[in-house]
């Protein structure tokens, strides 16, 4: 029965090896380049009512029909940091999966500079011990069991040759079931907005260039359009920082566990990956994080499942019930025809 | 700064403000460089950093001499690199005396005038000549290029219209003024009280880590942690690196703030180095470059000084550049200046009519923004040219700023869209309070478009001094135009107006070389004055080819060059600001991509970088290295020295210039070839950095009875009102402290980004940033409405309660620090609007640069919004009346012992209300501020 979930081997069938996004939010300097990039280069409508959300320097809120990266501002006092710490060596202890073990090796150097030598053996914290501001970027998982592509009616979505997750517009007859069926609330029907600026600077001066794809279903799609030309999706190529990291997927994974290595050995306990585990609830996800705190903080699901991994059950379990009351019925009838 | 071993970040906010250069820091940091960020507020940048260290706005120069202190007590200090390559070892003069000699003033201060003689801070001459040289002054920075042009563009000015004759230190370009005699008195031992070693060890020693406590607010703590990773990260095997920006400039000492990293970064033997230096990041895409080939009223290309008038021959103006017999590449000025009038006059610049000099305008004084915006409200001014800048949002004083403008014949607004300079006269603040009628002014408005950058080709030149291409993507729609299409047509149709004059003053117009190729939209190339600006042999064997090289521009005619440091740009006849050979290609200096002035050197005053013997001072920090074999500089940068020098080689007292120079005199463009920890000449406030108080501070100088810096120039006028300061009465009224600043989503004054939808919905609102102490203290509501008052204005903010804001102790009571983003302003156009920040600042100028203090100032704050029209101006009025402001509040040159700070007090309660609200500008109005300024 998992059938009804997306065999992950779908993802091996190509020539391509699966792409992701390897999101590193230590190094994340909150800057939205790539909020910013991504509209830009996908001509989404702006997402706001141009007033202050109270959240920070958070003014878009969450990912959604419009905006396809999110950055996150979460503050958070010595306290929090601390429990911060407790929970990142409490997942080290269980031997989690997505940690792995403190490596010596020091972090990669440009040809002809010699790495600093205190690199490796300096564990002063390597924040203010007080007070923190975090900044992530989130994005569409990119599941390998993709909850918003198993419950299309339509065949709208479809798992591409890189491996990601992608709406075809124009498949997409906008009835919202892979809303629900996305354990992380990325994907959204569109409603309305603006895309153009107020100067009547467009391409056709004077006029609003009108917004695409309203009424239907939106997400990132990992640049689908820039991949095809093997150019770095939006998002990554804006980041200043790297924080974005665009590759292989395989790679992405090895990156990611190489930094947590690094930053557990620089005392920052509470690094651990997010979606780099291939036996979580969406058998792993296409773009993967590193965060200093529990999901939570930053507005993720600690334990996604994808919806469909329980359909099996889920119709074991009605059947059985089905049967039950049927077998009750039966009884009923049974027992009443006695009279 | 990638190779730096530990980066200070401090009056800077680089992350948010520069994201791209930021990426080098995040490299620096993957390798195991420590970063520390010194900032009143915890920002973007705090948050990626190792350790935020808070601190009072405006008290850096406590923390920093503080650090030399420390450096110098400790016997920290790096000691075969001072003594070679400074002027550690230099006599001074036996006149001079400190500010701790006399309680915050340097020998040679007139009261009367507010100005120094600089006299007594000469070196110690070993043969007596008559010091007959200009007292005078001349760059930011004598340390380095790096930082002096980051203040020069930040506006510059003299003092009031009556004081013309000042000599100003911009008046010397970046070279500052010549220095007579190379041979001074010296003790290398450094133990003579009167070398500068001595001088400096006395003049810091009050800066201890208790007074960094109780003036900055930072812990001792702290200030082990910061002076322990700085002094273990400089060096032979490691180097540090301070950043900037105008977090440190916009201050009345800004320009003494950059001087006192200087000395510590000379200590530490940090210049010239890989990975050390001080950076200047520069907050637009070619501000670099737009005082490299200035904006400014005071310069001309590549840093020469603007004629003043009495300089009535070339000759009088090259004395006043440099000396023909002082060390160093200033004394080829003459070169320098007659291939730019060659450049710009051609055939009719010849050595009988001394070049076409007399066709270069004279200063009579300051010119800069500030005074211009003044002259405008005595209706001096007729016309207005306002590009790439919004000076109703985004200068000081944008009050002043839109009454001046009210007062103009025409103005000429050229951005993308109509910005709230454009729009002033009909939906402007003024015009809601009733100051200003639509219908009353006389102004005629006019717009033109601008083409945006991916519209048109040409170069930025950004802060590491790299020129890059940029090529134009697609042609301007409708009557969009480049600036260089813009004033090449405007030059066209003015010259074919006059081409019939035979009026004197209408030959240097006449007389120009104007003369581009043009595509078939009428757009000038822009290689070609890329060329122009590179120079080319006009005569002898190689007539006609592109200069290769500074050192190639000769004093006699046969060359042309419209800026000397970007001689070599064009070298060949290839633009090397194209060349695009990517990093990993090429060794980690990529000399291979762009090209940075002067000479595609990557690093300035590289031989620093080798120790006195030639040879690198560790292999880890290997840069530039004398070659025994090929007797020759060489290295991974082009050596930034006379490449065949070789390192013993001694001074020659009779030559000027280059060849003047000793193998170990690395600070190639000072007059004595060395590093000046001790500035003899070139900084109008003292040569070396002291501690003041801004002009508005509700804390007390800790060193001196001198509150503010005795030499800042002020503007002491009814529209132009600063709050109490210190122990002064009324200073309650407003008891907070707030600083301006940028936000990473916006441009400046919002030209770039409030018409644009992706970035004004990341951030939508003007808003103020409190601590919870002082939310909770003045019952303000997180994401409420808060009103804030200044001397000069009221504006109203959405707050924001943040831990991120520090309530600070100093001098054992709190003070309160309101952070404000200046991006927003008032108008109808733009996707988002609100009240700007800056209409709360006064004027108020650094004396060596001329910026305005637009980092600190005082204000009050309170909950709720604030009220419109003439209930506002009556609010404004009545804290005005409360703190009994005057003119002459906080502006006494002299701090009176009695008062300690006091100026004004409550003596005159009156003056300051009705007639203070501007609006009645029948006083003397103070200027506005500065091309909109850089965050």
């Amino acid at each position: 029965m998992r059938q009804l979930t997306e065999a992950p081997d779908h993802i091996a069938h190509h020539e391509h090896p699966r792409k992701g996004f390897f999101t590193d939010t230590s190094i994340c300097i909150g800057c939205k380049a790539c909020e910013v990039a991504c509209k830009e280069w996908n001509r989404n409508p702006h997402d706001s009512a141009f007033e202050l959300l109270e959240s920070s320097y958070d003014n878009t809120g969450s990912l959604g029909a419009d905006t396809w990266r999110h950055v996150a501002f979460v503050e958070q006092s010595g306290q929090q940091i601390e429990q911060a710490r407790e929970s990142g060596r409490a997942l080290v202890s269980l031997g989690m999966p997505g940690i792995g073990p403190p490596a010596s090796r020091p972090s990669s150097a440009a040809p002809g500079i010699v790495p600093s030598d205190t690199a490796s053996s300096d564990t002063t914290p390597p924040d203010t011990p007080e007070f923190r501001w975090l900044m992530s970027s989130d994005v569409c998982k990119h599941c390998t069991n993709a909850g918003c592509l198993d419950v299309c009616p339509t065949g709208a979505l479809f798992r591409t040759e890189f491996g990601t997750v992608v709406v075809q517009d124009d498949v997409c007859n906008g009835c919202g079931t892979c809303v629900a069926g996305c354990p992380f609330g990325v994907i959204e029907r569109r409603s309305d907005g603006i895309v153009a600026p107020k100067t009547e600077r467009d391409f056709t001066p004077g006029e609003q260039a009108a917004t695409r794809n309203v009424g239907v279903a939106q997400k990132c799609t990992l640049c689908y359009d820039r991949m095809v030309d093997d150019q770095t999706p939006a998002c990554a190529q804006a980041c200043p920082t790297t924080s974005i990291k665009y590759g292989d997927r395989e790679e992405m994974v090895a990156t990611a566990r190489q930094r947590v290595a690094e930053l557990q050995t620089q005392g920052m306990s509470e690094a651990r990956l997010y979606g780099a585990n291939d036996f979580d609830g969406v058998g792993g996800t296409g773009s993967v994080f590193l965060l200093l705190d529990e999901p939570e903080v930053y507005g993720l699901p600690p334990d996604p499942r994808v919806p469909t991994a329980d359909l099996p059950q889920m119709f074991k379990r009605a059947g059985i019930a089905a049967a039950g009351m049927l077998a009750a019925t039966a009884v009923a009838f049974v027992a009443g025809g006695r009279r | 700064m990638a190779n730096a071993d530990c980066i200070v970040i401090q009056g800077s906010n680089m992350a948010e403000c520069h994201p791209v250069g930021y990426q080098w820091v995040t490299e620096a940091k993957a390798r195991g460089a420590k970063v520390i960020h010194v900032d009143p507020r915890f920002t973007r940048t705090s948050a990626v950093a190792d350790r935020h260290v808070p601190i009072r706005a405006g008290s850096d120069i406590v923390l920093l001499g503080a650090l030399i202190n420390h450096v110098l007590s400790n016997e920290l200090w790096f000691k075969e690199y001072v003594v070679a390559y400074t002027n550690a070892a230099t006599i001074v003069n036996e006149d001079f005396r400190d500010t701790e000699d006399l309680d915050g003033l340097f020998s040679g201060y007139d009261p009367e005038t507010g100005e120094y003689d600089l006299e007594s801070w000469a070196y110690s001459r070993r043969e007596h000549d008559a010091s007959g040289t200009e007292a005078g002054s001349g760059t930011t920075d004598p340390d380095d290029h790096e930082h002096r042009e980051d203040d020069a563009h930040a506006d510059d000015y003299e003092h009031g219209a009556d004081t013309s004759e000042r000599a100003a230190g911009h008046q010397y370009g970046s070279g500052g003024p010549p220095i007579e005699h190379p041979e001074f008195e010296s003790d290398p031992t450094l133990q003579h009280p009167r070398t500068v070693f001595q001088i400096l060890k006395r003049h810091y020693s009050r800066y201890t880590p208790e007074m960094v406590r109780d003036a900055c607010g930072i812990s001792v703590e702290d200030f082990d942690y910061l002076a322990r990773t700085i002094t273990e990260n400089s060096g032979r095997e490691r180097t540090t690196c301070f950043a900037y920006a105008v977090g440190w400039t916009q201050h009345t000492t800004g320009a003494q703030f950059i001087r006192a990293a200087s000395i510590l970064q000379l200590l530490l033997g940090n210049m010239g180095r890989p990975g050390g230096g001080i950076m200047a990041l520069r907050g637009h895409a070619s501000i670099q470059g737009s005082t490299d080939i200035p904006t400014l009223f005071n310069l001309l290309p590549g840093y020469l000084p603007m004629p003043r008038v009495g300089m009535d021959s070339l000759e009088d103006y090259l004395d006043s550049v440099s000396s023909r017999t002082q060390k160093g590449y200033w004394a080829h000025a003459d070169a320098y200046t007659i291939s730019l009038l060659k450049a710009w006059w051609g055939d009719a610049a010849q050595a009988d009519n001394d070049w076409a000099y007399s066709y270069l305008p004279r200063l009579n004084g300051a010119h800069g923004t500030y005074q211009t915006v003044m002259s405008m409200l005595d209706d001096e001014v007729d016309g207005y040219f306002v590009f790439g800048q919004n000076p109703a949002v985004g200068s000081a004083h944008g009050r002043m700023q839109r009454l001046g403008m009210a007062h103009l014949k025409w103005l000429v607004v050229r951005d993308f869209s109509l910005i709230e300079t454009a729009t002033w006269w009909k939906d402007g603040p003024e015009i809601a309070s009733g100051e200003l009628r639509t219908e009353d002014i006389e102004t005629e408005v006019f717009f033109m478009p601008a083409a945006t950058h991916v519209e048109k080709a040409g170069t930025f030149t950004q802060t590491q001094r790299l020129l890059q291409w940029r090529h134009q993507a697609t042609t301007p729609p409708g009557d969009c135009q480049s600036e260089l299409h813009f004033f090449y047509e405007l030059g066209r149709r003015i010259r074919s107006r006059l081409a019939e004059s035979t009026d004197e003053r209408d030959r240097p117009l006449l007389d120009l070389m104007w003369d581009y190729p043009t595509d078939e939209h009428g757009d000038p190339d822009p290689e070609a004055v890329l060329a122009e600006i590179n120079g080319t042999h006009l005569t002898g064997p190689q007539a006609g080819r592109p200069l290769s090289s500074y050192t190639e521009m000769k004093p006699d005619g046969s060359t042309a060059g419209g800026c000397w440091i970007y001689s070599g740009v064009y070298a060949d006849g290839i633009n090397h600001a194209a060349n695009r050979r990517p990093g990993h290609e090429q060794g980690p200096n990529a000399p291979e991509w762009g090209w940075a002035w002067p000479s595609n050197r990557r690093i300035l005053y590289n031989r620093a970088s080798a120790d006195p013997e030639g040879r690198p001072w560790s292999e880890r920090k290997k840069f530039v290295w004398w070659d025994e074999e090929k007797q020759q500089w060489t290295g991974q940068d082009v050596p930034d020295f006379p490449v065949d020098r070789a390192p013993g080689s001694p001074s020659d007292p009779r030559a000027g210039g280059a060849a003047g120079l000793a193998g170990d005199d690395p600070f190639i463009m000072q007059a004595d070839g060395k590093g000046w920890l001790f500035a003899p000449k070139g900084m109008v406030d003292g040569p070396l950095p002291t501690h003041y108080e801004a002009q508005e501070s509700p804390v007390d100088n800790p060193l001196y009875t001198q509150q503010q810096s005795p030499a800042r120039i002020t503007f002491p006028r009814t529209d132009n009102l600063s709050a109490p300061s210190a122990n002064a009465a009324g200073v309650g009224v407003y008891p907070c402290i707030f600083t301006t600043y940028r936000l990473t989503e916006h441009h400046t004054a919002g030209g770039m980004s409030r018409w644009l939808p992706y970035l004004s919905e990341l951030q939508p609102e003007m808003f103020c940033e409190v601590s919870p102490e002082l939310a909770a203290e003045r019952g303000l509501e997180p994401y409420g409405w808060a009103t804030i008052i200044s001397p000069r204005a009221a504006i109203e903010a959405k707050v924001l309660v943040t831990e991120r804001m520090r309530t600070l102790t100093v001098g054992g009571r709190p003070v309160h620090q309101v952070g404000l983003p200046y991006h927003w302003g008032v108008g109808g156009e733009a996707f988002v609007t609100g009240d700007a920040a800056n209409d709360l600042l006064g004027i108020t100028l650094d004396p060596n640069v001329q910026i305005q203090e637009s980092k600190v100032g005082s204000c009050d704050i309170r909950p709720g919004r604030r009220p419109h029209g003439a209930e506002l101006l009556a609010l404004i009025a009545d804290y005005q009346t409360r703190a009994g402001l005057t003119p002459e509040t906080s502006n006494e040159r002299v701090t009176d012992p009695g008062t300690s700070g006091a100026v004004g007090g409550p003596a005159a309660p009156g003056t300051a209300n009705a007639a203070g609200i501007p609006g009645t500008p029948a006083a003397p109005d103070t200027p506005g501020t500065e091309t909109e300024r850089e965050g």
